[in-house]
Parts: structure tokens; C-alpha cells; sequence
């Protein structure tokens, strides 16, 4: 909700900049082209109209796709920053689009990121557009700003947990019914889990950085191995855990 | 299957052309059936004693005891066979499980994988033909006619097989038959078939002399082969329209269901809407009340209860509950992230309760900050939920003697029952509750 500005929060130190909703953090230097991946119109047009005005959240839409091949070719032709793409679409759904942009993520010069949009929150669809390389999920129902923010910080490289999702991840690596496979890999640190509770409570970086007396820039360091750590495992049990059990 | 109270009245439609219809509501008068499961031959003993509520050995003893006066038992028992459907009703309660064959067909497939023996159908097909043999045997109908019997007999046998296939794949339409089973099918048909074949030339040979069985048997050979070919691909074709046939009445069903919920709730909603549209708090409550209704009927897997009407039996429905009915009731958003899940019990329940108390808190205090945010917990046996607003937040020591709520439903009710309840001030603003609980030990 109010989690503005942690791109320059060093430290958590700004109570001042706290109360004050800057919608998409000093949006007048930054500027992200996205391209929107949904196969239902009026949600794009929704989405366009809410984050499109260039000038005041300086996200730029430079493309749209509303099944996977399409979303290959105007991802591949368009080369954006970022990538709002749906879970569920025809032709394979998102996990498809990015098994397809696989070297576009990976592109050193200018890595193409995803950041899931969905409707859905069963486990697994979630899940599985994480472990094919997104960089985060957020549900539809975000407001404008949040999504916008959400944008940059996903632009930036960090990862985007929303609750649900760290609720999922949570659920995921707690249930250990089997040994893991890589140790380092398949458990979480104290620390991580401890931020990923927090993320599930609803409290933004700042506030995480705040309750742990650590800086905003180790939250997103932690944030961001949990999201290594999802991608990369090799835990079978994730995939059978997100098919067994839908939660809401 | 899922919605009982399904309202067929469109818009525009009178009324009374709805009402002529009423499918499902009142139970037709007791049909009898044909019992598909634990049956010997036709599952016409099991039906029928089901039907009249006796036991089935009764009214199979009395089938045999009317067979020994002259056949008259199987007579009766191939009428039965022929005109009653085979169904499921009519089964008597021995095996409560297998009542359900209609429904689903993971279930029904273990089912029939279970009793692919068939041992007691085996049995009883051959008891019954020692019997027919014992029978034709000792009935004297008179010379001419005594041949014939024996002819008869394996003829009889043969449709019998027959019509068992056939009931077989009427009972395949409720539950899905593994393709092993399709070879088996065949064999049968094929078995069935010769036998009729056999009986049919045996009445022949019997006419003319036993000197033409080669020709005789040749010709029957050649009209089977010729009525196969001619019949083959047609039978084939027919089969294959009617599963496609099938198909498309499934999906059919199943759009009808969708449509019906979509009708049900999801119109009338944005009726409401239409009709609220000033009124933004209203709008919203509405929609986020279709919201959570249409997601939990979409993504809620099949046979975890869809109906609503129970009470919740674990921590992530109870808490679900709670915060659906606290978000309706007071118009504020309530978003539940809950991990791990365990049984209720009394503690538990307790923890639910002082839980709803601060999400009625955080809502009525704290709604104007946005969303509240409801998170639990299940690790090992403690149970930690947490609540938070990002109202304007309150000093925690300083809890106004009057506010009953906090004091005595959420800290002393968790004090109580053994729990411990946290209400701190966030550093970003707004209040959050922590309350946790040791679950009841099992052992005890």
C-alpha cells in the first residue's frame, strides 16, 4: 500500500517521506517500457488507462498481446523493460511465453523481466509462473500505483512478492516431508523466512527494514534469494505440493 | 451437482412453462431397477429385493424355486432382464460406498478395478448352466421337443452374454472403463456370439439330420461373416456418434452449470451494481463479495465440500469465514494469506473468535487505510495469527477502560484458553494484533 520509495530509502532512515503517497516514487526521471500480455481486452485497455501516462507514472506501453505466439513475437520485436504477463492464456499460458523468452531474460545487455498479473491465485498456476522465471506476481486487483511501483521494482531487478504469493512460498518450503536435495538451495535462512512473514502480513520494504532494524537494501537482497532460491530449486516436492494442494 | 437451488426462470419467460418442468424437485415414484452392482447374472434379484426391501437370497431362492416349475423362474428372470433398466436405486445397503456409482468417476474406477475378478458372476453363470443341464436333463417335454432343449439352452446362453455386454455399457457411461477392459468386452461379445451361433445350427442339424452339421454350419458360418461385414462398419460408425454424442451433452451439462451460477450470482450482482452506482462503498462490498464467491466456486478442487452450508472444520476455512463475513459486513477489505492448515479445536476456536473480534476492530477502526490484512500460521502446534490495519493506529497501553472489545474478546478470551495476544502500534502505521496459541494436545 503506502511503499513508495524504496529505491532511494537508504536504511529506512526517511520517517519525514513516510505519509506522503508519491504515486510511483519521483516518477519524472524514470521511464520503463512494459508491453501487456492478457488475452481479455477491456482488462488491457483497464491497465493502459491506469498506468499508460507516460508523463505522470513514466511507464510507456509499447506493445500488447493477447495469446502466447503473439506475445513472443511483440516481446522479441518491441524488446521491453518490463512485461506484465497473465498466468493464464490461450496457447500454453504464461509459463509458455516464458519458456520461450528464456534468452531475453538472460540477456545481459537489456534483460526483458516478467511480472505476473493475475486473476488466479491457485497455488500452483503462481508457482509456476515463479519458477519459470517471473519476477514477481501481483494480483489484478492493485491498485494503479502499487502497479506502477511494482513495475520499477521489478525493473530494477529486485523481486515483487505480494502477501499471497509469500504466503504460497512459505507454504511451499515449510512442508518438508522429504530431505532436500541441495541444502543451501532448498531451505530458507531464518532471516528469509522472517522477511517473507512479513511480506505476508502486509508490510512494505520499508517497514520490514524498520521491524528487523536491517536496511531496505538487505530486505530486497533476501527478497530476492527467496525468488533464486524458487526459481532454482530443484525440490520436487514444490511442483507436487502446488498440484496436491490449491490453496486460496 | 453443485447448486441445488438453480433457477431455470429467465427473463421473459412465464412463469408457468418454468414450473411445468419440475425436473428434479419432487422424487419420482420408486422405479425399479436393475442393480449394477454386487450382481450375479442381470442384477434383477438384487434390484428387485432392493426394491421390495428383502433380502437378496430370497428373492433369488424363490427365482430358482419358480425355475424347477418348468422354467418359469427363467423366464420371468430373462423378462425382468429385458424390460427393467439397469440403474443404480434399488441396491439393498450392504455396501453403503458403492451407492454412489453415479458420481465421481475416480471413485467408480477403483471400484470396478477392485471386482475385475468377477468371481460370484463366474459362479453363478456356471452353477446356472449344471442347473440347465440338470434341467433339461430330467424335464420330460416330450419327445420331439427334448432335442431341441440343449440347442436352446446354449443359445439362451449366448444372449444372456450378450446382454450383459450390453448392460456393461450402459453402466460405462456413468463410470469410465479402463481400454484393459475393452479386449475383455470383445471376448465376451465374440463368445456370446458363437454360442447363439451354435444353439441356432444345433436346432438346424436337429431338423434335417446330423449328416448336414458341416453344411449347416458352414452356411450359419457365412451369414454371420456376410451380416458382420454388411453390419460391422454401421455398428461401429454408431458407437462412435453416440460417444461423441455423449461428449458433447457433457459439456453441454457442464455449460448449463456455468451458466446457471453465472445467472444466479454474477448478473444479479451487477444488476445490483447498476442500481448502486452512487453509492461506491456499496459497489465495492458487492463486488468483492461476487469476487470471492465466483473464486472459491472456480478454484475450490472438486469434492472439498462445495456445499457452504457446514460449519468450518480447519484453521484456513474458519479464518476465511470470519474475514468474509467481517468484510461484509463492514465494507472493508479483508486479505487472507494463510500457511499450513490444521483441525479446529476448542483453543483453536478461541483464537478464531478473538481473531474475528480484531478484524471487526481493525475494519471499524482502522478501514479507512486500506485493506486489512489477516495472516496465520500453523508451525509444528503453534497456531499465530495476526491482524493488521493501516488506520491512524492507538497507543496499546493505553486502552480506553470502555473498549470492552480489545480487553475482554481478544486479549482475556486468548489469556483464558491458554494464548497469548500482542497489540502493537506498526512502525509504518496503523495497529496490528498478534495472537498465538498452543493447539490442544492429541494425546490427551
Amino acid at each position: 500500500m503506502s511503499d513508495p520509495t524504496e529505491a532511494n530509502g537508504t536504511a529506512g532512515a526517511d520517517e519525514a517521506a513516510e505519509p506522503a503517497q508519491t504515486p510511483g516514487g519521483g516518477a519524472g526521471r524514470r521511464h520503463v517500457r512494459v508491453v501487456l500480455v492478457d488475452d481479455h481486452r477491456m482488462f488491457r485497455t483497464g491497465v493502459q488507462a491506469e498506468i499508460g501516462q507516460t508523463e505522470q507514472t513514466g511507464v510507456e506501453v509499447v506493445g500488447e498481446a493477447a495469446d502466447v505466439d503473439q506475445a513472443v513475437t511483440v516481446i522479441t520485436a518491441t524488446r521491453p523493460e518490463v512485461v506484465l504477463l497473465d498466468v493464464h492464456l490461450p496457447g500454453g499460458g504464461g509459463v509458455e511465453v516464458l519458456r520461450r523468452c528464456a534468452a531475453l531474460m538472460s540477456d545481459t545487455e537489456q534483460p526483458v523481466r516478467f511480472l505476473a498479473l493475475s486473476v488466479s491465485d491457485a497455488a500452483e498456476d503462481v508457482i509456476g509462473v515463479i519458477r519459470g522465471g517471473a519476477r514477481g506476481y501481483v494480483t489484478k486487483t492493485i491498485t494503479g500505483t502499487d502497479l506502477v511501483d511494482s513495475i520499477f521494482r521489478v525493473q530494477e531487478g529486485d523481486a515483487v512478492f505480494s502477501p499471497r504469493l509469500a504466503g504460497f512460498v512459505l507454504d511451499a518450503f515449510a512442508s518438508t516431508d522429504a530431505p532436500p536435495v541441495d541444502e543451501d538451495l532448498d531451505r530458507l535462512t531464518q532471516r528469509e523466512r522472517e522477511v517473507l512473514r512479513l511480506i505476508a502480513r502486509g508490510y512494505a520494504y520499508k517497514e520490514i527494514a524498520k521491524q528487523l532494524y536491517i536496511s531496505v537494501k538487505t530486505v530486497e537482497s533476501h527478497v530476492s534469494a527467496v525468488l533464486r532460491k524458487l526459481q532454482l530449486s530443484n525440490r520436487h516436492e514444490l511442483t507436487r505440493w502446488a498440484t496436491a494442494r490449491r490453496l486460496v | 451437482m453443485l447448486r441445488p437451488a438453480r433457477r431455470v426462470t429467465i427473463s421473459g419467460m412465464p412463469e408457468a412453462a418454468t414450473a411445468a418442468a419440475p425436473l428434479d424437485e419432487p422424487r419420482p415414484p420408486r422405479k425399479l431397477y436393475r442393480s449394477s452392482d454386487g450382481r450375479w447374472l442381470g442384477g434383477v434379484a438384487r434390484g428387485l429385493a432392493g426394491h421390495l426391501g428383502l433380502p437378496v437370497i430370497w428373492v433369488r431362492l424363490v427365482f430358482v424355486g419358480l425355475f424347477t416349475a418348468d422354467g418359469l423362474g427363467a423366464l420371468l428372470y430373462a423378462a425382468f432382464w429385458f424390460f427393467v433398466p439397469l440403474g443404480v436405486g434399488g441396491v439393498e445397503a450392504q455396501k453403503p460406498p458403492s451407492l454412489v456409482t453415479t458420481e465421481t468417476s475416480p471413485d467408480g474406477r477403483k471400484r470396478l478395478v477392485a471386482r475385475k475378478p468377477d468371481k460370484g458372476q463366474i459362479v453363478a453363470l456356471l452353477l446356472m448352466v449344471v442347473v440347465a443341464m440338470v434341467f433339461v436333463g430330467n424335464v420330460n417335454l416330450g419327445r420331439g421337443a427334448q432335442a431341441y432343449l440343449l440347442p436352446a439352452v446354449l443359445a439362451g446362453a449366448g444372449v444372456a452374454l450378450v446382454w450383459r455386454q450390453a448392460d456393461n455399457a450402459r453402466r460405462a457411461r456413468w463410470v469410465e472403463v479402463g481400454r484393459r477392459k475393452r479386449t475383455l468386452t470383445l471376448l465376451r461379445a465374440v463368445a456370446g456370439v458363437l454360442l447363439v451361433t451354435a444353439g441356432v445350427t444345433g436346432v438346424f442339424v436337429l431338423q434335417g439330420s446330423a449328416a448336414h452339421l458341416g453344411s449347416v454350419l458352414q452356411a450359419a458360418l457365412a451369414v454371420l461373416v456376410g451380416t458382420t461385414l454388411l453390419a460391422g462398419p454401421y455398428l461401429v460408425r454408431m458407437t462412435q456418434d453416440l460417444s461423441e454424442e455423449r461428449l458433447m451433452r457433457i459439456r453441454a451439462q457442464e455449460r448449463a452449470e456455468v451458466a446457471a451460477h453465472v445467472h444466479d450470482s454474477v448478473l444479479h450482482t451487477l444488476t445490483l451494481i447498476q442500481r448502486n452506482a452512487d453509492n461506491p462503498g456499496e459497489v465495492r462490498r458487492l463486488a468483492r463479495a461476487q469476487e470471492r464467491d465466483l473464486r472459491t466456486w472456480l478454484y475450490k478442487p472438486e469434492g472439498t465440500g462445495k456445499d457452504e452450508a457446514d460449519e468450518p472444520t480447519t484453521l484456513a476455512d474458519a479464518v476465511r469465514r470470519n474475514a468474509a463475513e467481517v468484510e461484509d459486513k463492514h465494507g472493508v477489505p479483508i486479505e487472507v494469506v494463510v500457511v499450513g492448515d490444521c483441525p479446529l479445536d476448542e483453543r483453536i476456536g478461541a483464537q478464531m473468535q478473538a481473531a474475528r473480534e480484531a478484524m471487526v476492530n481493525a475494519a471499524k477502526y482502522g478501514g479507512d487505510g486500506g485493506a486489512v490484512q489477516v495472516y496465520a500460521e500453523v508451525e509444528g502446534k503453534t497456531v499465530f495469527v495476526s491482524v493488521r490495519d493501516r488506520g491512524p493506529g492507538f497507543d496499546p497501553d493505553s486502552i480506553p477502560a470502555d473498549r470492552m472489545g480489545v480487553r475482554e474478546s481478544i486479549i482475556g478470551r486468548m489469556e483464558r484458553n491458554g494464548g497469548t495476544a500482542r497489540l502493537r502500534a506498526v512502525p509504518g502505521g496503523g495497529t496490528e494484533v498478534e495472537l498465538e496459541m498452543e493447539r490442544v494436545e492429541k494425546t490427551s
